[in-house]
């Protein structure tokens, strides 16, 4: 079975080609049946792997399996390989599963829209890339992935390209991401540099073994982390996420929640060993930059009243945790977070899509309300949603956040204040939203009346396809947690898996106060959830207290707005300078030495082009001459 | 006399061919340009067959030599060699290793595409008769292995492609094939002398007079100083024709006004020409001197990458957009062929070839845009994708490609050139790679300009595209997708000769290539070779 693991990748891009070829004829809705059994199969394949996998002894669980020589030159030998171990099955496992019920769900969601096959034939590729991203032996195939899936982020994003927003937004999420990408080029030659190879094996075992100098393994570490920050959405490179939500929602829950956002996570937990032999201060720099950005996106968070909006800073905020969690050597914490954050990110922002859905393309929070009663399967798993990432036991998202504090806590207390207070507001503004859109009184009245002449604007439940993957989604975000629950040793079963691939760089805290307290930590994180929920209750449902959204929340710090004003202000003039530059001076420069000597030789009068005319004719005369001459004289 | 010639073993690094392939692939188009010279006008259907014909021929020629190419070879194969000029030790030597084999390929598969692709509207007798005699040119410059053969050839690809422009060309065309021509007839007045020199100053240690590259390349030892002036000479010549910064202003006005298949030819095959020079004739001729000029030429390389991008985004005309984001990826094979690493040179050959196969598609669908809506301003072009969507798709492969996402061909040679260049010009490369990001940029905002948006009045009955302009895009789609995932029977015919290069420039200067990054694999790849074929 392990050796079958190329089907898991082919079948997506078998998929994508059938729809390149075939897409036109097979149309609404076969197109996207085909594109979900594809990669509902693949699912089926990496769960056979999965449990192959686990039928082996620990330190079997490892297997690579090589397709072809892709790219030998010299000493540098990239093979197109695949990587079978825990991790990358961890990865492939929601994936395809999370992917399949999203596809599923797009079937619903894409209804009627002229480019129906189109979509599907891009999801499928997305699926494709994200496999060959998780799976790769090397990082050059998944830099093969990385990009692929961000070409695929940039098709999806512009997917309703007439639309001047969207097709800037793809643009955008494609720029920044190729900042992101010079990073993670950069650490590649290092690595090739410093080891001679691209292999995650080659370079993490000569990591292991002191063969990486703490200088270079630094150097990687940071550039790799660069390259997470693009991908992941972290401080300074976040800006294009937030305008990623100009994609269709399904895509928001499979590119830009559950999967692809993650590869940052992924990839510095996949190089763990690099990041442990670096100096400490590089995994300080991560956690930092990981922390701070869950702070910043949360105070945005509370402010926004695009219902997508509020879920894109949540996903920067909690992406910001795990990355916490790396800096602070708990990969597994990283890991356990990212599946968890997958079920209930991708379920809230299908919940969200079958509101807009079912309000018939409203996105304004302030237009909604007491829709649980017109959507109640909408509005239950959307409730079960909002608690799994507002941290309330048992649901999911609470084992793994508080997984993240306990060593965050361990690690520097500074930043666990910053989590702390970060988990605070998740709550408040996930508590918020749940009210404006589920609770309260229906906004969307009077909204229907002032377009009355438009026709029915009354919400509706959406159809079977959209609910069933909502009610998986909500199934696994009550019941992730138990993926690592921290009870008794037996019980941290996500930690035992992952063992092989991290136990080498694996903080330990067994020993510190942290760990002696965690049972506090928990307790404590149950009074914060507490609190961010009573809080939001007080000020949106019962109206206590004014609600506190400053306008520069709302406008992200305006940082963004920052951003666009340089590049578009200084950087557009200081391009258009440099093209000016080049053609009055450089040219110039030639073009007036042409002159002069024209002038100088006193030719000016009579030498117009025809001198070049009969000058080129010259040449080429007596070249075929000489030719002629060689021909006598030579070949025949 | 001629066979009587040949030269049985010249040396053990050359392979003698059968049958002379290789003047073929110069005489066939130069007898096809001659004999549609003769034709009458009046069957102008003869002269549209004939130019088909022999270019397809002299095609397949290159792809049977590809087939019979010896892959792990690295010295020159297929060699022929008669005395021409033997008073002044001239002669005909040709020959193909790993560094020329794919631009003669390219040159073997383009010019067929060009002429049964792009219809000229006028004067098609001329028309074809100019692109024949441009076919043997570029097939001789990168076959020659005697410094005065290649002189000629060299010289006479300008005259052609002069009258190219000059005569199917756009408004401004006199201006810029004026240009064209005085520029790179500067720099190759240079070579001249530099060629000339080079072969006097070489008879000291030669003992008889010889233009021959190999010989001169292999006994002649320049002094220090003597050997750095003579490759300031060629590098002029050279230097324009790549373009290297800052003598690149030529590039964007011929590429403007050159009708498209001028356009295609000149940024597939004809800038290579520079490239190439400096691999064959800097590197090759005059090792100490290239590695003295190293950091000079790294500079000007990352200047080009960086500014040649920077100009592209501020283009407003499409054509000149791309002509710019040549000037970049040129960039790239400098910084690759200056930084002498396996990786970085067989990178910088790779990159040649991709180059021309992803920027002649580029010129081609511009082409296709300017022939539908009589314009290639970027702003009067408008929601494309929305009425032409396969026309777009095409595009963005096409464009994907030049940006240089993995999986598709551009990012193999850029990545190579990268990961070599770091090992010897650490800095420069870390800026260098910043340029792929300048890509994205240029491209994707042209992009979006022009295919994106809701189509405007003028652009909303923007034919979508044609069979034959499906069936000519999928041969480079096809090349790129092909080259991009298997880029092996590639590199494992280029790497071979680049290797020996390497060796080379060791043994003729005090430079030593980082270990590891040579040669590391020779026994492995030989073991698992039946996989490239």
């Amino acid at each position: 079975m392990l050796d079958l693991i190329w089907l898991v990748p082919a079948l997506p891009l078998t998929g994508f080609l059938l729809i390149v070829l075939f897409g036109r004829k097979l149309g609404e809705p076969y197109a996207g049946v085909l594109a979900t059994l594809m990669t509902a199969s693949s699912f089926v394949v990496v769960a056979l792997t999965y449990f192959e996998l686990l039928s082996l002894p620990t330190e079997e669980r490892h297997r690579v399996v090589t397709l072809f020589s892709w790219v030998p030159v010299g000493s540098l030998e990239i093979d197109m390989a695949w990587l079978v171990d825990p991790l990358s099955i961890t990865m492939a496992l929601f994936i395809t599963g999370i992917g399949s019920l999203i596809h599923l769900y797009a079937i619903g969601y894409m209804h009627g829209d002229p480019k129906f096959p189109k979509f599907f034939m891009y999801l499928n590729l997305f699926v494709f890339s994200m496999l060959m991203l998780v799976l790769g032996e090397n990082l050059l195939v998944t830099f093969l992935g990385w990009e692929g899936v961000g070409a695929c982020s940039y098709f999806l994003i512009s997917f309703w390209h007439t639309r001047d927003s969207a097709a800037t937004a793809g643009k955008k999420a494609f720029v920044t991401n190729r900042v992101g990408d010079w990073g993670m080029m950069v650490a590649m030659f290092m690595a090739f540099s410093a080891v001679g190879t691209l292999s995650y094996e080659g370079i993490n075992h000569a990591a292991e073994n002191g063969g990486l100098a703490s200088v270079t393994a630094t150097g990687i570490a940071l550039m790799l982390f660069v390259g997470a920050c693009g991908k992941s959405a972290q401080l300074p490179l976040y800006l294009w996420l937030p305008d990623a939500m100009e994609g269709p929602t399904p895509v928001s829950a499979l590119i830009h929640a559950a999967t692809m956002v993650t590869s940052g996570v992924f990839l510095l937990t996949r190089m763990a060993p690099v990041l442990h032999a670096s100096y400490p201060w590089a995994g300080d720099v991560i956690a930092t930059v990981g922390a701070l950005t869950a702070l910043f996106a949360a105070t945005i968070a509370v402010a926004q009243t695009d219902i997508k909006k509020v879920l894109a800073y949540s996903t920067v905020s909690q992406l910001g945790f795990m990355f916490l969690a790396i800096g602070s050597g708990a990969y597994v914490a990283a890991i356990f977070h990212m599946v968890t954050h997958a079920f209930f990110k991708a379920l809230l922002f299908l919940g969200s899509g079958s509101v807009i859905h079912g309000m018939h393309h409203e996105q304004d929070m302030r237009r909604m309300g007491a829709l649980r009663k017109v959507m109640p399967i909408t509005g239950f798993t959307f409730i079960i949603g909002w608690l799994a990432i507002a941290g309330v036991p048992p649901f999911a998202g609470f084992w793994s956040k508080d997984e993240i504090l306990l060593y965050a806590f361990a690690n520097n207390r500074a930043l666990y204040v910053i989590g702390v207070v970060t988990a605070l507001l998740t709550a408040y503004y996930m508590t918020r939203q749940v009210i404006m859109v589920f609770y309260g009184e229906a906004r969307w009245h009077d909204h229907s009346e002032e377009h009355g002449a438009h026709g029915d604007h009354t919400p509706h439940e959406s159809p079977w396809t959209m609910l069933t993957p909502l009610v998986v989604l909500a199934g696994l975000s009550v019941v992730g947690g138990v993926m690592q629950l921290p009870f008794s040793k037996e019980t941290h079963w996500l930690e035992h898996w992952l063992e092989p691939v991290v136990h080498h760089a694996e903080a330990d805290i067994h020993k510190t106060w942290a760990y002696e307290n965690k049972w506090l930590l928990l307790g404590l994180a149950v009074i914060i959830a507490s609190a961010g929920i009573a809080a939001s209750i007080a000020v949106y449902a019962k109206g206590k207290f004014k609600a506190i959204e400053p306008q520069i929340l709302a406008d992200a710090w305006r940082y963004d707005s920052a951003v666009s004003a340089v590049v578009g202000g200084p950087g557009y003039k200081a391009f258009d300078a440099v093209a000016a530059f080049d053609a009055t001076v450089v040219d110039g420069a030639v073009v007036g030495v042409g002159q002069q000597v024209r002038t100088a030789s006193g030719l000016l009068s009579r030498v117009q082009s025809g001198f070049v005319r009969s000058y080129a004719l010259i040449i080429g005369i007596g070249v075929v001459l000489m030719l002629a001459w060689f021909l006598v004289r030579g070949v025949l | 006399m001629s066979f009587s010639a040949l030269l049985a073993s010249s040396s053990t690094s050359e392979t003698v061919a059968s049958f002379p392939v290789l003047t073929l692939l110069i005489l066939l188009p130069l007898l096809g340009s001659v004999a549609i010279a003769l034709l009458s006008n009046r069957r102008p259907e003869y002269i549209k067959l004939t130019a088909a014909l022999v270019s397809v021929a002299t095609g397949a020629l290159s792809l049977w030599m590809l087939g019979q190419f010896s892959t792990h070879d690295g010295g020159f194969q297929f060699v022929s060699q008669h005395d021409w000029i033997s008073r002044w030790g001239i002669s005909w030597h040709l020959g193909v290793d790993g560094i020329s084999l794919f631009l003669v390929v390219l040159t073997g598969i383009l010019f067929p595409l060009v002429i049964l692709g792009i219809d000229p509207h006028h004067n098609e007798k001329r028309y074809m008769s100019w692109i024949l005699l441009l076919e043997a040119g570029v097939m001789g410059s990168f076959l020659s292995l005697d410094l005065f053969l290649f002189f000629i050839f060299f010289e006479i690809v300008l005259v052609p492609m002069y009258f190219l422009i000059g005569g199917w060309g756009y408004d401004k065309r006199v201006y810029a094939a004026t240009k064209f021509f005085l520029y790179t007839m500067f720099g190759s007045a240079f070579m001249l002398v530099g060629i000339v020199a080079t072969a006097a100053l070489a008879r000291r240690d030669i003992g008889y007079l010889t233009f021959d590259l190999v010989t001169i390349a292999e006994k002649a030892s320049f002094s220090t100083n003597t050997g750095r002036w003579l490759f300031l000479s060629f590098a002029i010549a050279f230097a324009v024709k790549v373009p290297v910064f800052p003598l690149h202003t030529w590039l964007p006005d011929a590429h403007t006004q050159a009708p498209t298949g001028g356009s295609v030819i000149l940024a597939g095959v004809l800038l290579k020409m520079g490239t190439y020079g400096f691999l064959r004739f800097g590197l090759y001729l005059f090792p100490e001197a290239t590695v003295w000029a190293k950091p000079v030429f790294l500079t000007l390389a990352t200047i080009g990458i960086l500014y040649g991008a920077i100009a592209a985004t501020m283009q407003k005309d499409l054509k000149r957009l791309v002509a710019y984001s040549s000037v970049a990826h040129l960039g790239f094979i400098v910084l690759g062929t200056f930084a002498i690493t396996s990786q970085s040179l067989t990178g910088g050959v790779m990159q040649m070839v991709n180059h021309g196969v992803s920027t002649g598609a580029l010129f081609l669908l511009v082409g296709m845009i300017y022939e539908r809506r009589h314009t290639r301003v970027i702003a009067e072009l408008k929601g494309i994708q929305s009425v032409a969507p396969i026309f777009a798709a095409a595009f963005m492969v096409v464009m994907l490609s030049s940006i240089g996402v993995p999986g598709l061909n551009g990012f193999v040679g850029e990545f190579l050139i990268l990961i070599g260049s770091f090992e010897t010009a650490r800095w420069w490369t870390i800026v260098a790679a910043t340029g792929v990001i300048l890509a994205a940029l240029y491209l994707l905002w042209a992009y979006q300009r022009v295919f994106h948006g809701e189509p405007d009045e003028a652009n909303s009955s923007f034919p979508e595209i044609t069979l034959k302009e499906g069936a000519l895009l999928l041969v480079f789609i096809g090349l790129i997708g092909f080259t991009g995932l298997y880029p092996k029977p590639m590199l494992e015919r280029i790497e071979p000769s680049v290797d020996r290069l390497i060796t080379h420039v060791e043994k003729h200067s005090n430079y030593v290539a980082p270990a590891g990054a040579t040669h590391g694999s020779s026994t492995h790849s030989e073991s698992d070779h039946e996989g490239g074929e």
